[in-house]
C-alpha cells in the first residue's frame, strides 16, 4: 500500500486557476465551496515524488519479506504441443523445495473478459507458446529453486505451430482452440451509413495496405508478486505490480476456489504499466498457488526476459484502408479491414479488434463506414492492451492515407483535417457521444508553433515536416464486470487529528492519479493540499475501483472525488453552522477557516473538526460516479467498446532529418497539442503528453518483437530497442482546454491520446523529407533503405519505359 | 560457495561483511544491506536502473561483483539526502517531474550526480551523453533533462 503524505510544495510556475476565471464543475455537482485556496490547475509535483527520488519508495520486489520462499516458473520450450506428463518427483525430492505446482493445481480458466476466458495460469493439456508457464516451484533460496526447475521432466508432444495471421488462417492450419475454427477469436463486421454511396459520391477514392510490427510495453519494473498464505485462517494476501487490483482479486478467488472475503490484494509502488498490468497475469496466480501449497510466503520475481514473455502488447497488424474524399477534403466514406495476430490466448483480444474499428470514428465527421476485423490466434505470447489500445495502427493507416489524398487534391494537411472537424455535441454513426472537442485549437497551436506555413516545403532535402491528429477515450463507458455498482468510489475519512485521509482503489502507477485525486478534494474543500493523505490500493481498506486503464481515472475517479468532497463539505459546513448558530447558507469555507458570510466571525479548522465529530465521532464520506447512459454506446453487438463519457483530442507536428544513405531517421523536434478538457495538474499533463508522444516514437522508429519458430528473439532491452535519451527529441507541449460537461472540472484524459498521432506525423515527415511513403512500421533503417531502393528502381523502370516509348515513336 | 570478508564503505559507513565471490554488488546492496533504492530492471546491463557510484564513477551494480568494491567508496541513492532533506538533484527531479513511475529514477539520479560532480554546468548534449545508458519509459526524457539543468543551476 502506498501511504503518502501530501505536500504543498508546488513550484507555482503555472497559471493559477484564479487567473483563468471561474471554476468549472461536473454538470450535476454542487457549486464550488471555497474561496481563495485552490489546488486544481496548479503545477503540482507528485505527492509521492519524494519517496521516488530518495529511494524510499518500495516496489513489490523491495518489500521486506523475511523468511519468504523464492518462487520460479518453468516455461514451455516448444511453441505448440500436447502435454503428456509433467514429472515433478525429482524436483520435490530436492531438500529445500517447499512446493511444486503444475496445471493440475488450477482447473479454472482465467482471462480479463468474462466471456473469453481460455488461459490457465499453468498450462493444462496443451502449451500454445514458447515461454508459457507449465510448472512452478517455491524453495528456500534461488539456487534451490533453479535446481528444482531443472529436475522437472516435461513430456510434450510437439504439434505444428503457426506464427503469423496468414498462416493461422490458412485452410489447413493447425487449430489452437477447439471452439475457434480457423483460429479466428473474433470477427467483426460493422457498417454504418451507406459506404458504397459515399464512395460513389466521392471526388477521390484511394486504398492502401499497411503492416505494423508487434510492440510491447517494456515498463521499467519487471514483474513481481509477493504472496502470503495464512494456513491457519485460510487467507491470502498478495502484493503485486498490477494496474487493476480488483481484477487480480476476482481472478485469485476463482482460480484458488476462495471466497473473495478471504483475499487481500495490495498494490505497492508500481514501475509503470502501459496496459501490461491491466489484465491479471499468470505469475500473480502462480505466486498465490505456490504460497498456498507451501503454507507460507513466496516472493516471485520474474526476469526481464520473462516479463517480455508475459507480453500483452500491441499485436502485429495488417490493415487495408480505403477513404473517399470530396475536392474540398470532406470525408465521404471509410472502409477498413484489419487483421491482428493476437497470440495464443484470448486476453483482451475481442476488445482490441473492436476498438480498432470503433475509433475510426469520433476524431472527424465520418458519414459512412464499413469495418471488418479479424482477431487471430497464433503460437506467440498473448497480446493485450497497450497504451492507445486498439487505436494506434488504425490511426496511422487512416491519417497516412488522408495525407496522401490531400496532396493529390492539392490540399494542405491541416486543411483536410479542418474540413472534417466535429462540432459538439455530436453523436457518431456508431453511437459515440462527443460532448467537447478542442481539436481545432490544437491544430492552430501546432501549426503556428512549428512554423508550418513558412517552413513546410522549404526545408533542405533530407529535412521534413509532418503532422497528424489523434484522440482517445477517457475510460470505457461500460466496465468489464457489469455488476450495477458505480464505476468509481472515493471515500474520505476525518478523525480527531484533523487530517483527511483519501481512500481510493485507483492504481497510482506513475501517472499521478493519487496527486490528482488529492488536488480535486483539496479544491472542493478549499483546504491546503498538505491536509490530505492518499491511501491507494489495499483491498482491506480502500473502496473497489475498476483500476487504471483506458485513461479512466482522471474522469471517473475525479468525479467520484468531487462528490466525496462535496459530501464531507456539507457535513463540515453544517457543523460549523451549528457551532456559529447561523443558517448553513451563511457559512463560507475559506481555507482553514469557516466564516459567517460578510462578518468577522469564523471558526478555525480544529474547531470545525471538533464540531463535526461531536455527534458520532470519526466522519466518513463517500462519493460515487457512473458514466451517463447516453455515453454508453449503441445497441449493436460490440457497441460498448469505444464508448466513453469524454474524448480527448490531439494534434502534432514532427520534424525529421533523414539520411538517405543509411536509412537513419532523426526526430529533430515535436510540437504536440492535447485537449485534456481541463488540466487539473498541468505539470502531470505535460509529462503524460510527452510520454505518449515519445512512446509513439519508439513504435514508429525502433520497436518490434521478433520470433524465430516462436522463440522470442528480442526479450531484452538491448534487442527490443526503446529510445534512449540520445535520440529523444525536445517535445514542445501545448495544453488545450475544451472543458467537457461531464468531466471533473471539465477534465478529460491526458495519458494516451497523443500517442497514435506521432506515427503518421513521422511517416508524413519522412515523405516530406525524401519523398518516400512508408506503408510499414517501424521505420527502421532496413525498411527505409528498402523503400528508398525500391523507389530508385521504380524510377529507373519508368525512365526505361519512357525511353522505349520514345524509340518506338 | 565460500565467502570472504569484504571491507568497503557504503554511503559513508565502513562495513565488514561476509560475501561470496560471485555476489553481485546489486544483490549485496539490496539483499544484505536492504538498500532497495537501487533497482533491478533487467537481466544484466540493459537498463541502468541499478546505477550506483563507486569511487565517484557511475557503475552498473548488476555487472559489478561486490568483492570488487573492497577498499572503495560505494554510494547509492539513499546517500544523497542529507538530514532527510532532498539534494538539489533530487528536489529538481521531484519538482520538475523528472520522475513518473520512479523505477528508473534512482539510477538516473546517480548517473546525473556523477555528471554534475565533474561538470557543474552541462549542456543538453553532455546530459544526453551521461544518461545514455539509463532507460526511462515514462517521461520521454524531456523533463529529465530539465531536472538536471535545474539542479545544475541550483548548485553553488
Amino acid at each position: 500500500m502506498s501511504r503518502v503524505e501530501a505536500t504543498d510544495d508546488s513550484n507555482g510556475t503555472g497559471p493559477s486557476r484564479a487567473a483563468r476565471g471561474a471554476p468549472l464543475r461536473g454538470s450535476d455537482a454542487a457549486p464550488a465551496a471555497g474561496v481563495g485556496v485552490h489546488a486544481v490547475g496548479i503545477r503540482q509535483p507528485l505527492i509521492d515524488g519524494v519517496e521516488k527520488v530518495t529511494g524510499r519508495a518500495r516496489y513489490t520486489a523491495d518489500l521486506p519479506a523475511p523468511g519468504a520462499l523464492v518462487g520460479a516458473i518453468l516455461r514451455s520450450p516448444v511453441a505448440h504441443g500436447v502435454i503428456r506428463a509433467v514429472d515433478t518427483a525429482a524436483a520435490r525430492a530436492i531438500p529445500g523445495v517447499r512446493a511444486v505446482v503444475t496445471g493440475a493445481d488450477c482447473d479454472i480458466a482465467y482471462g480479463v473478459i468474462p466471456i473469453a476466458q481460455n488461459e490457465f495460469p499453468l498450462a493444462r493439456e496443451r502449451v500454445r507458446y514458447r515461454g508459457e508457464p507449465v510448472a512452478a516451484v517455491a524453495a528456500v533460496d534461488a539456487a534451490t529453486a533453479q535446481a528444482a526447475l531443472a529436475a522437472i521432466v516435461l513430456h510434450i508432444e510437439p504439434l505444428p505451430a503457426v506464427f503469423d495471421a496468414a498462416a493461422a488462417r490458412a485452410p489447413d492450419a493447425v487449430q489452437l482452440h477447439a471452439n475457434k475454427p480457423g483460429n479466428v477469436e473474433r470477427e467483426v463486421d460493422h457498417a454504418f451509413g451507406d459506404p458504397d454511396a459515399g464512395f460513389a459520391a466521392a471526388d477521390l477514392v484511394r486504398e492502401q495496405r499497411f503492416h505494423y510490427a508487434e510492440v510491447t510495453h517494456a515498463m521499467m519494473e519487471p514483474n513481481a508478486a509477493l504472496a502470503e498464505w495464512d494456513a491457519e485462517r485460510g487467507r491470502l494476501t498478495l502484493h503485486s505490480v498490477t494496474q487493476v487490483p480488483y481484477y487480480v482479486h476476482l481472478a485469485l478467488a476463482r482460480c484458488l476456489h476462495l471466497d473473495e472475503s478471504r483475499i487481500r490484494v495490495v498494490k505497492p509502488f508500481v514501475g509503470g504499466g502501459f496496459g501490461h498490468r491491466t489484465e491479471t497475469l499468470n505469475f500473480e496466480i502462480v505466486a498465490a498457488l505456490l504460497a498456498r501449497a507451501a503454507g507460507g510466503t513466496v516472493k516471485l520475481e520474474l526476469s526481464r526476459e520473462e516479463s517480455f514473455l508475459t507480453h500483452r502488447g500491441r499485436p502485429e497488424t495488417d490493415i487495408r484502408m480505403k477513404i473517399g474524399l470530396m475536392r474540398d477534403g470532406t470525408i465521404t466514406a471509410v472502409d477498413a479491414e484489419i487483421v491482428q495476430r493476437g497470440g495464443a490466448y484470448a486476453g483482451y483480444g475481442l476488445v482490441t479488434i473492436l476498438y480498432a474499428g470503433a475509433l475510426l470514428h469520433a476524431l472527424y465527421r465520418v458519414p459512412a463506414s464499413r469495418y471488418k476485423g479479424w482477431r487471430v490466434y497464433a503460437n506467440t505470447p498473448p497480446n493485450g492492451a497497450m497504451r492507445g489500445h486498439g487505436s494506434v495502427d488504425a490511426r496511422h493507416a487512416f491519417e497516412s492515407l488522408l495525407d496522401r489524398m490531400a496532396a493529390e487534391l492539392g490540399l494542405d494537411p491541416f486543411a483536410v483535417r479542418r474540413a472534417n472537424l466535429i462540432v459538439p455535441p455530436w453523436r457518431t454513426l456508431n453511437d459515440l457521444q462527443v460532448n467537447s472537442c478542442g481539436l481545432g485549437e490544437c491544430l492552430d497551436l501546432v501549426e503556428r508553433a512549428s512554423g508550418w506555413r513558412e517552413r513546410r516545403g522549404t526545408l533542405p532535402r533530407g529535412h521534413g515536416l509532418g503532422m497528424a491528429c489523434s484522440h482517445y477515450v477517457s475510460g470505457s463507458a461500460k466496465p468489464v464486470h457489469w455488476t450495477g455498482e458505480p464505476h468509481a468510489v472515493v471515500q474520505l475519512r476525518l478523525d480527531f487529528d484533523g487530517a483527511i485521509t483519501v481512500l481510493t482503489g485507483a492504481a497510482e502507477i506513475g501517472q499521478g492519479s493519487s496527486t490528482l485525486i488529492a488536488q480535486v478534494v483539496a479544491e472542493v474543500l478549499a483546504l491546503p493540499l498538505d491536509r490530505f493523505r492518499v491511501v491507494a490500493n489495499d483491498s482491506a481498506v480502500t473502496p473497489k475501483d475498476n483500476g487504471s486503464y483506458s485513461s479512466r481515472v482522471s474522469f471517473m475517479v475525479g468525479n467520484a472525488a468531487i462528490r466525496a468532497a462535496d459530501a464531507l463539505r456539507r457535513e463540515l459546513v453544517a457543523a460549523a453552522a451549528r457551532k456559529l448558530a447561523v443558517a448553513v447558507e451563511e457559512v463560507e469555507a475559506s481555507g482553514e477557516f469557516y466564516r459567517v458570510r460578510g462578518s468577522d466571525r469564523a471558526l478555525p479548522w480544529r474547531d470545525v473538526v471538533n464540531a463535526a465529530l461531536e455527534p458520532a465521532g470519526t466522519l466518513t464520506a463517500n462519493g460515487a460516479w457512473s458514466t451517463p447512459p447516453e455515453t454508453q454506446g449503441g445497441k449493436f453487438r460490440g457497441a460498448a467498446v469505444g464508448s466513453s463519457a469524454g474524448f480527448s483530442y490531439a494534434a502534432q507536428v514532427v520534424e525529421v532529418e533523414v539520411d538517405e544513405d543509411t536509412g537513419m531517421v532523426r526526430v529533430v523536434r515535436v510540437w504536440a497539442a492535447h485537449d485534456c478538457g481541463r488540466a487539473i495538474n498541468p505539470l502531470a499533463v505535460e509529462g503524460q503528453v510527452q510520454g505518449s508522444v515519445w512512446m509513439g516514437m519508439g513504435q514508429a522508429l525502433f520497436e518490434e518483437t521478433q520470433y524465430h519458430d516462436g522463440l522470442h528473439a528480442r526479450a531484452n532491452l538491448l534487442d527490443y530497442r526503446v529510445p534512449t535519451i540520445v535520440e529523444s527529441p525536445p517535445i514542445e507541449t501545448f495544453i488545450v482546454e475544451a472543458p467537457d460537461p461531464n468531466g471533473p472540472f471539465g477534465a478529460k484524459e491526458a495519458g494516451e491520446g497523443a500517442l497514435s498521432g506521432f506515427l503518421p506525423a513521422l511517416t508524413s515527415a519522412i515523405a516530406d523529407a525524401i519523398g518516400v511513403e512508408l506503408n510499414e512500421l517501424p521505420a527502421s533503417p532496413d525498411r527505409l533503405l528498402a523503400a528508398i531502393v525500391e523507389r530508385r528502381r521504380a524510377r529507373q523502370r519508368d525512365a526505361a519505359r519512357a525511353a522505349r516509348v520514345r524509340e518506338e515513336a | 560457495m565460500p565467502k570472504r570478508i569484504l571491507t568497503t564503505t557504503v554511503n559513508g559507513m565502513r562495513r565488514e561483511d561476509a560475501v561470496a565471490d560471485s555476489t553481485l554488488l546489486l544483490d549485496y546492496l539490496r539483499e544484505e544491506l536492504d538498500l532497495t533504492g537501487t533497482k533491478r530492471g533487467c537481466d544484466g546491463g540493459e537498463c541502468g536502473a541499478c546505477t550506483v557510484l563507486v569511487d565517484g564513477e557511475p557503475q552498473l551494480a548488476c555487472l559489478t561483483l561486490a568483492v570488487r568494491c573492497a577498499g572503495r567508496q560505494v554510494e547509492t541513492v539513499e546517500a544523497l539526502a542529507a538530514n532527510g532533506r532532498m539534494s538539489a538533484l533530487q528536489a529538481a527531479f521531484h519538482e520538475k517531474l523528472g520522475t513518473q513511475c520512479g523505477f528508473c529514477t534512482p539510477g538516473m539520479i546517480m548517473a546525473a550526480e556523477a555528471l554534475l560532480r565533474r561538470n557543474p554546468a552541462p549542456s543538453d548534449a553532455e546530459i544526453r551523453d551521461a544518461l545514455s545508458g539509463n532507460l526511462c519509459r515514462c517521461t520521454g526524457y524531456v523533463k529529465i533533462i530539465e531536472s538536471v539543468h535545474a539542479a545544475a543551476g541550483a548548485r553553488p
